[in-house]
């Protein structure tokens, strides 16, 4: 199946929640080593949840998509949750089929956000 | 047409390239012909028995077979004697076991020099025995030309630089440095010259005297043979007075709990039962690449990357690194495409059954010098054609359509 589906494009065109937030509670930082993509997570969190997350970072269309519809996904979202993603919560997202290889770039954004949110 | 091969006919002995692939990933490792994948399963299939070893027929069958390439191997690159050719695992294995061997010789702060394009594999293994050691380790820069100025090398060398271990071509801009003028300049101080050919090797003749390699060192799979095998040539007084790094079986001579005294060349420094169908299908990949000819395949794959070259250069939004000196370089192109990152470039071409590599091609210093993270790289063989080269670059706009 082709990997590009106009929902993926959209998200890699228009990226939501790019940036970073103000005065953040946590930045993290995540590379993958096979390409040298980084993506930097800032989160601001509030009475246990995720008030507000933005990323930036260079990355191919398919960690950019990843990233920006996690950050949709998690926005509001309870910390005790939101710090379990796991790689199928990223899959369904994207609603396609990754080989090994293109998986690692969607599961960047699912390894920053688990790891800023680990121990809160 | 001064067209030295027949790609079309060529292409017939891989059965891979029957898929209708276009492979252009063949820096990463090659494909293999029919008649390597044969003499593979002729080993074991009619006379599978460890080497060196059994009295019985089978055994000596194996051990003449093994020994058969390592003299095809002595002949390939211009060695002396076969007491210089060490099977290894491959490249890396071979780098790793010459910076452990020669490491036994440097003293604290003493110096090993190597090239800032290197892959990790002649970098890496020369940070962990520099740290054992406590020796340092010295860059050879390129120029702005993004070449490697001999004379630069001269400025370099002091009293305590021991080691020289550069790339005879480079994996990530097919840029080949001149090997020869930086091993004379190393000699003149008594500084040993390591040369990492694993993209040299596949590409030209090599002659470790013409190259003045005191050790050189190339892997089986990017010349056609089998994966899991490698060369290190070393020097043979070098390996005579080294001690071994690795111990076990085959490389003693008498073993008692206290001690144990050295097999001879090679075999001392070559432990354990080897890679033995590996290596005998090295042998046949070997032979293969000599009934075409090496002047004929460097000839064929200079022709094409012409195309290449010029196909990438006047690419709208494309970006190519390296030196700008065509004639130094063969086979390799790296590039980049403005908006589309490498990634999805080799996705997209993916699409349409092109196969290249994204990412920073074991080379992560080199990409830092370029302020990229990553980069698509094309990489040309002999069995390549045109037609691979057109849907490279009808992907590469295809890519730009859907991305930016
Ligand atoms: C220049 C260079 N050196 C070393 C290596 C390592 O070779 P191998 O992976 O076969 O050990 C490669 C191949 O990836 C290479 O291109």
């Amino acid at each position: 199946m082709d990997i590009y589906q106009e929902e993926i494009l959209d998200h890699y065109r228009h990226p939501r929640n790019s940036g970073s937030v103000e005065n953040p509670d946590i930045i993290q930082t995540e590379r993958n080593s096979s390409c040298g993509d980084e993506l930097i997570f800032s989160f601001k969190l509030a009475d246990g949840k995720v008030a507000e997350v933005m990323f930036t970072g260079e990355g191919c269309a398919i960690s950019q998509a990843a990233a920006s519809m996690l950050t949709e996904d998690i926005t509001g979202q309870a910390i005790t949750k939101a710090k379990q993603l796991t790689p199928d919560d990223v899959i369904d997202l994207l609603g396609i089929e990754l080989g090994p290889t293109r998986l690692k770039c969607a599961l960047l954004p699912v390894q920053a956000i688990t790891k800023a949110l680990a121990d809160k | 047409m001064n067209n030295p091969l027949s790609p079309i006919s060529l292409q017939q002995d891989f059965p891979f390239l029957k898929s209708g692939v276009h492979f252009l990933d063949n820096a990463s490792t090659s494909q293999r012909p029919q008649v390597v994948i044969d003499a593979i399963t002729d080993y074991y299939t009619n006379y599978n028995a460890n080497v060196h070893r059994g009295i019985y027929s089978w055994s000596e069958q194996a051990s003449e077979a093994y020994e058969a390439t390592r003299e095809a191997v002595r002949e390939f690159i211009g060695a002396s004697s076969v007491e210089e050719i060490i099977f290894t695992s491959g490249t890396t294995h071979s780098l790793n076991l010459a910076a452990r061997l020669l490491g036994q010789d440097l003293e604290k702060d003493d110096e090993i020099i190597v090239s800032t394009i290197e892959h990790h594999s002649n970098l890496v293994p020369w940070q962990l025995v520099a740290k054992d050691r406590q020796a340092k380790l010295v860059f050879l820069d390129t120029n702005e030309d993004e070449k490697i100025d001999p004379q630069t090398l001269r400025s370099l060398i002091t009293k305590k630089t021991k080691i020289l271990s550069i790339t005879h071509t480079s994996n990530v801009t097919g840029y080949t440095l001149p090997v020869r003028e930086l091993s004379d300049i190393a000699h003149e101080f008594n500084i040993i010259v390591v040369v990492d050919a694993a993209q040299g090797a596949p590409h030209q003749p090599i002659n470790v005297q013409d190259l003045g390699a005191d050790m050189l060192a190339f892997s089986g799979h990017k010349l056609c043979g089998p994966t899991g095998v490698g060369v290190l040539y070393g020097q043979r007084d070098l390996l005579n007075r080294l001690e071994p790094v690795y111990g076990g079986g085959s490389m003693i001579d008498k073993v008692t709990l206290e001690r144990s005294t050295w097999a001879a060349l090679p075999a001392k420094h070559e432990p354990g039962t080897p890679n033995i169908a590996g290596v005998i299908g090295l042998g046949t990949a070997i032979k293969y690449l000599q009934n075409i000819g090496l002047d004929a395949i460097h000839a064929r794959v200079d022709e094409l990357y012409n195309e290449l070259w010029q196909g990438i250069q006047s690419a709208e939004g494309v970006t190519s690194f390296g030196p700008k000196d065509r004639a130094a370089r063969t086979s390799i192109v790296s590039f980049t495409v403005a908006g589309v990152h490498a990634h999805d470039v080799a996705s997209i071409l993916d699409e349409s059954q092109v196969a290249v590599r994204a990412g920073h091609h074991c080379a992560q210093p080199l990409l830092q010098k370029w302020g990229v993270p990553s980069t698509t790289r094309a990489s040309l063989y002999f069995y390549n054609t045109s037609e691979d080269i057109t849907a490279l670059l009808n992907g590469i706009k295809k890519a730009q359509q859907l991305l930016t």
